[in-house]
């Protein structure tokens, strides 16, 4: 646990206009890590996943990526560091083709040429995208939607990957497969936070988590500590 | 027999007509597919085109076509710039600031071209530019002919374009979603400001044609955007081959209602076809 965070959120605060939504939030994470962000409708998980991808800039506080600032960087910059965002509801291009989809995951610089690379990567994790590849991305099953909208993640080159809702509206059999799935990925060295509303799933999959409530977090550990913790069992297992 | 006589001429005429209303529109339709923007200047644009071709004619003796190997160049930067200097700020601030800016944009035009070339009514007299020619006892003048090729191979490039290229896929996903595309590192400032000079690159293809069929003047622009907003509106805001339809539709609602209504009633007839295509097809007859 020594080792150097990869993202480091230092005391943000977020405004959407004159209403705050984050206060003094703080988090990190780790190099090859699975960190699980929970909390319920509301609390300001997306606006938090927003900040890190520079979609928003915090009014205060500090986001740092291999040590270096990127709190004032625009959505471009940061893709073209390494940092992905697979966002609720995924935000595919709708009319365009599965393997368009992919290419234009590796719109950055940086990506192009790791491109031929990236596709091969993303075939092996997820064989139905190939075979689906000139179809247009709204033709597909949600599950393979899901798959797509990673796949163009993944196609980004990125280390560090933001999830926001993967299962959402998904059936359970293929949540466990996209989870499968993300295990693997996090085994090519990407480091990934991923928010989830299923908590029991959320503290099965990460290494530690965050508990986010109203745009501050609550409570974080490592997912085994957080599974024993009274409040967490009471407020969310119903125990 | 004898009706499909009487309706040869109107019947070819308006579609060819339409070929000019389409290559209006294409940019217009562009525009908004990519941006949202009702691009209100867009007709005031086209005219400055003309007035550059004009120019070209008269100074230079450059032929008008052959001057859009010089105006459309022009005309792509003038675009770019725009976009970039005039209304990107204002797109992070509310739906109206750019829809304002581009209204600013073709009152201004509108007057310069006025201090530069008069109010006087010009035309870009070249000799083909009163040429015709008869298909069976159709009398066609060759600037009409003109027009519809040259809207089919611009609807045909921007076509190819936005669907083969790397840039016009990457226009089409900030198009479709423009929060997926933030989110793949797409700078939707860079492709809003390459499409504008894309449209604006049309606009002067479409002023140069405007400039052999119709004689003009600065405030040409006003009569032809809003046909051009006919056309998308039919054809649906963003797909070419829809703006390119939906100028036929346009031209042969003119011609036809000109024909059994009589020419009072022509651009009635065409802007009732519209809206009824709002009514039926909010969406435009060909979009997605």
């Amino acid at each position: 646990m020594s080792q150097e965070a990869l993202l480091k959120v230092s005391d943000i605060s977020v405004y959407y206009g004159s209403l705050q939504v984050i206060w003094d939030l703080s988090l990190e994470v780790k190099p090859s890590e699975i960190v699980a962000l929970i909390g319920s409708n509301g609390s300001s998980k997306t606006t938090l996943l927003d900040t890190i991808s520079g979609l928003i800039h915090p009014a205060k506080g500090s986001i740092t990526f291999e040590s270096r600032p990127i709190e004032t960087l625009d959505s471009f910059n940061i893709v073209a560091l390494g940092i992905t965002q697979v966002p609720e509801g995924r935000e595919l291009f709708p009319d365009l083709s599965v393997e368009d989809n992919l290419y234009l995951g590796s719109y950055n610089p940086k990506a192009r040429s790791q491109r031929a690379k990236n596709l091969k990567v993303v075939f092996e994790h997820f064989p139905i995208l190939e075979s689906r590849k000139n179809q247009s991305a709204k033709t597909l099953s949600g599950g393979e939607q899901q798959m797509l909208a990673i796949g163009r993640g993944l196609m980004s080159d990125p280390k560090l990957m933001l999830l926001d809702e993967m299962s959402l509206g998904l059936a359970p059999i293929i949540c466990t497969e996209l989870y499968k799935a993300l295990r693997e990925i996090s085994q090519r060295r990407i480091t990934v936070l991923f928010v989830e509303q299923n908590v029991r799933r959320s503290l099965e999959e990460a290494d530690r988590a965050y508990i986010i409530e109203s745009g501050r977090v609550v409570l974080s550990g490592t997912a085994k500590d957080l599974r024993e913790e009274e409040k967490v069992k009471k407020a969310y297992f119903g125990l | 027999m004898e009706l499909i006589y009487d309706l040869s001429t109107p019947v070819i005429m308006g579609i060819l007509m339409g070929g000019l209303y389409a290559l209006i529109a294409l940019g217009l339709s562009l525009v908004f597919g990519v941006m949202k923007l009702i691009n209100v200047a867009h007709g005031d644009l086209v005219v400055t085109g003309t007035y550059f071709s004009y120019a070209c004619f008269t100074i230079m003796g450059l032929d008008p076509i052959l001057s859009l190997i010089l105006g459309a160049p022009v005309m792509f930067v003038f675009g770019y710039a725009i976009q970039k200097f005039l209304m990107s700020r204002s797109f992070g601030v509310s739906m109206e600031a750019p829809l304002i800016i581009a209204f600013g944009l073709s009152l201004v035009l509108q007057n310069l071209n006025q201090v530069l070339w008069t109010p006087l009514s010009r035309g870009l007299t070249t000799d083909y530019a009163f040429k015709s020619f008869n298909i069976g006892e159709v009398y066609i003048p060759l600037p009409y002919l003109l027009n519809f090729i040259a809207a089919l191979v611009v609807m045909l490039v921007l076509r190819t374009f936005l669907s083969k290229t790397y840039l016009g896929k990457a226009i089409s996903a900030a198009s479709q979603n423009k929060r997926g595309a933030l989110l793949m590192g797409i700078n939707p400032n860079r492709i809003y400001a390459v499409t504008f000079a894309i449209a604006m690159a049309t606009a002067a293809v479409a002023g140069v044609f405007l400039g052999l069929t119709f004689p003009f003047t600065p405030t040409t622009g006003v009569s032809f955007l809003i046909i051009s907003f006919g056309v998308i509106v039919v054809g649906g805001m963003g797909s070419m081959l829809g703006t390119f339809i939906g100028g036929m539709v346009l031209g042969l609602a003119q011609t036809l209602g000109g024909h059994f209504f009589g020419d009072a009633a022509q651009m009635l007839v065409a802007y009732l076809i519209v809206l009824v295509a709002l009514t039926i097809r909010p969406q435009g007859l060909f979009s997605r």
